[in-house]
């Protein structure tokens, strides 16, 4: 429960406070110049070009929050439908859909990400949809075994001697047996997502300024008079990226719980 | 038996040519080719179809991946876009860092999870279970990069105990107690964020053989508390647990990348980076089509020793 309230505070305050804030995100305070530290009108200093950090805070938890729900979503729409036909037709469905989620797995995710973001460009949209395709075998190989137990379900027989046709019986008694794993593994998947696009900004490929994002924020901190001098510039954006990937973990483990009472989790 | 090895070793070939096929075509569409590279802005179009010719790169696409396939398997990654360079050696020297860099990580992971995992399982929800259950919780939503940062400026900057990054002292002798000192803070920060998942999987591994019958026969046969723990119940619950620490290879691989670059770790993982920052694609596929196949042949191997020390999986596993 404590998850979903930092989560649900964290989007409103995202989305509520920048429009009420004194300087956007974008702008340089020619005032106060670079770099000025912590103040009462900017909160936590400015950067590098006199832009508000505080504002970019803001600015980068949106980017953040938005690429980490997309891309799970992505993840899921193409994951959970693709289990599903592996596990009820089985067959030549069954072998191409599971060795290509093989040849998926067998890469490390964030070093094809890496390579796909480098190719296509570093856009929000293009690092939200490399994300999310890259996470469909994880969501399909839950639907895939849900579905191999639930097609044997006296109820998916009786759909099937009742004579409906197939497709009726994966949509009608098959999906819905079948998805209840995926709330928990969306929930993962969310926080696994931010944490990617993160670790690529912070890489410096990933979302560029002068968009903001959580990631390249802390990438000041590869310059040793930010990470030594400066810490208010990455310190709050990291605790940013840390209390979001524990908040959507703690929901996800409680939808595992309500889920599955058998405490069992294996691609958490 | 027979049957299984066989099995599981044909379901690896088609993913060994859906890997390369995939970094193939990913090279394919990365912008610039070793063409662009010898031309260097002086070539007419006639000399680039000619060199292009002498490169085999007017070849049609099938041909050229199967050129491209037989180069691999002889470790013949092509060469460099940026240095021109072979590309398999300058990976090659990259390959012991990373290994010792990930292992010694993985390595005070397993013993810091595994102890702890079983004496979770034996007292559920007893005060060690609760702590170990948080310090697994927090750390599994830890992002390495921060973790690092957070290293270098408490430990490094702020107490000076240790170095920030390198693997040796610039200019040093180069001695393994050197080597050490730089090895602490990013093999901790990669021990730290495997620790989390292995001891979840040790302790749901030690809570199911727990609850076996086995075990409480043997523990009404008057065997001691512990001896039925360590012999009966770990013996058993191993396999899963080692089946998660090889399952972690491929994210570590991943997750060692962020580390190595704060850290200055000359491994594969800051080569990746350096080659894709520069746009050399010829090293970044390089690196990545060598990692996937050493997972796919780590999770083949696994199965197969699997297969070998436990008669039951062959009967399970070659029926799915």
């Amino acid at each position: 429960m404590a998850g979903l309230c930092i989560l649900l505070l964290e989007l409103a305050v995202v989305l509520i406070v920048p429009p009420m804030l004194r300087w956007p995100p974008n702008v340089t305070d020619a005032s106060v110049g670079f770099w000025a530290a912590p103040s009462a009108v900017h909160w936590l200093g400015t950067d590098d070009v006199g832009r508000d950090i505080f504002a970019r805070l803001l600015a980068g938890g949106r980017v953040s929050l938005m690429v980490g729900g997309a891309s799970a979503a992505i993840s899921v729409l193409l994951g959970a439908p693709l289990g599903v036909v592996a596990g009820y037709y089985r067959g030549g469905w069954e072998f191409a859909i599971m060795r290509l989620a093989d040849v998926f797995q067998c890469f490390p995710s964030i070093v094809v990400i890496l390579c796909l973001v480098s190719l296509v460009g570093p856009s929000v949209v293009n690092i939200i949809l490399v994300i999310g395709i890259m996470g469909w075998p994880v969501i399909a190989r839950l639907t895939y075994s849900a579905a191999l137990t639930v097609r044997q379900k006296p109820y998916v027989e009786a759909a099937r001697l009742g004579g409906a046709s197939q497709a009726v019986v994966l949509r009608e008694e098959v999906l819905p047996g079948a998805v209840a794993p995926v709330w928990a593994a969306l929930a993962f998947r969310v926080g696994r997502a931010i944490l990617s696009e993160s670790s690529l900004s912070f890489l410096g490929v990933g979302i560029r300024t002068p968009q903001a994002s959580w990631g390249n924020l802390i990438q000041y901190a590869s310059q040793i008079t930010v990470l030594t001098g400066r810490p208010w510039v990455w310190i709050p954006p990291g605790i940013c990226i840390l209390m979001t990937i524990l908040a959507v973990n703690a929901v996800g483990e409680g939808l595992r719980r309500a889920m599955d009472p058998r405490e069992e989790g294996r691609h958490a | 038996m027979a049957q299984y090895l066989i099995k599981r070793i044909l379901t690896a070939v088609p993913v060994f040519f859906g890997i390369t096929l995939a970094v193939f075509l990913m090279l394919q569409a990365a912008p610039g080719t070793a063409a662009d590279l010898a031309g260097a802005g002086e070539f007419t179009s006639a000399d680039q179809q000619a060199v292009e010719a002498a490169l085999g790169l007017d070849q049609p696409l099938p041909i050229r991946y199967l050129r491209w396939l037989s180069g691999l398997l002889r470790f013949d990654l092509g060469r460099s876009f940026q240095s021109g360079r072979a590309v398999m050696p300058v990976i090659a020297q990259r390959i012991a860092p990373s290994l010792l860099l990930t292992g010694t990580g993985v390595l005070l992971a397993v013993a810091a999870a595994l102890p702890l995992g079983v004496l979770s399982a034996c007292r559920p929800h007893g005060l060690l279970d609760r702590v170990s259950t948080a310090v697994a919780f927090a750390g599994s939503g830890l992002p390495g990069f921060f973790v690092s940062l957070l290293a270098v400026y408490f430990f490094a900057v702020r107490l000076r105990l240790l170095p920030a990054s390198g693997m040796y002292t610039a200019g040093g002798s180069g001695t393994v107690g050197d080597l050490l000192r730089h090895l602490v803070l990013p093999a901790c920060v990669i021990a730290l964020s495997n620790f989390g998942s292995l001891l979840k999987q040790t302790r749901s591994a030690c809570m199911e053989v727990f609850s076996e019958p086995f075990m409480q026969s043997a523990r009404s046969r008057g065997i001691g508390a512990w001896a039925v723990v360590v012999r009966h119940g770990f013996r058993n619950a191993l396999p899963p647990v080692l089946t998660t620490v090889l399952g972690h290879i491929p994210h570590l691989i991943g997750g060692s990348m962020v580390v190595e670059c704060i850290f200055g770790w000359p491994g594969m993982g800051s080569l990746m980076l350096a080659a894709i920052r520069s746009r050399d694609y010829a090293i970044a596929m390089g690196v990545t089509v060598l990692v996937a196949l050493a997972v796919l042949g780590a999770n083949l191997l696994l199965d197969v020793l699997y297969g070998i020390a436990d008669p039951r999986v062959s009967y399970t596993r070659s029926g799915q």
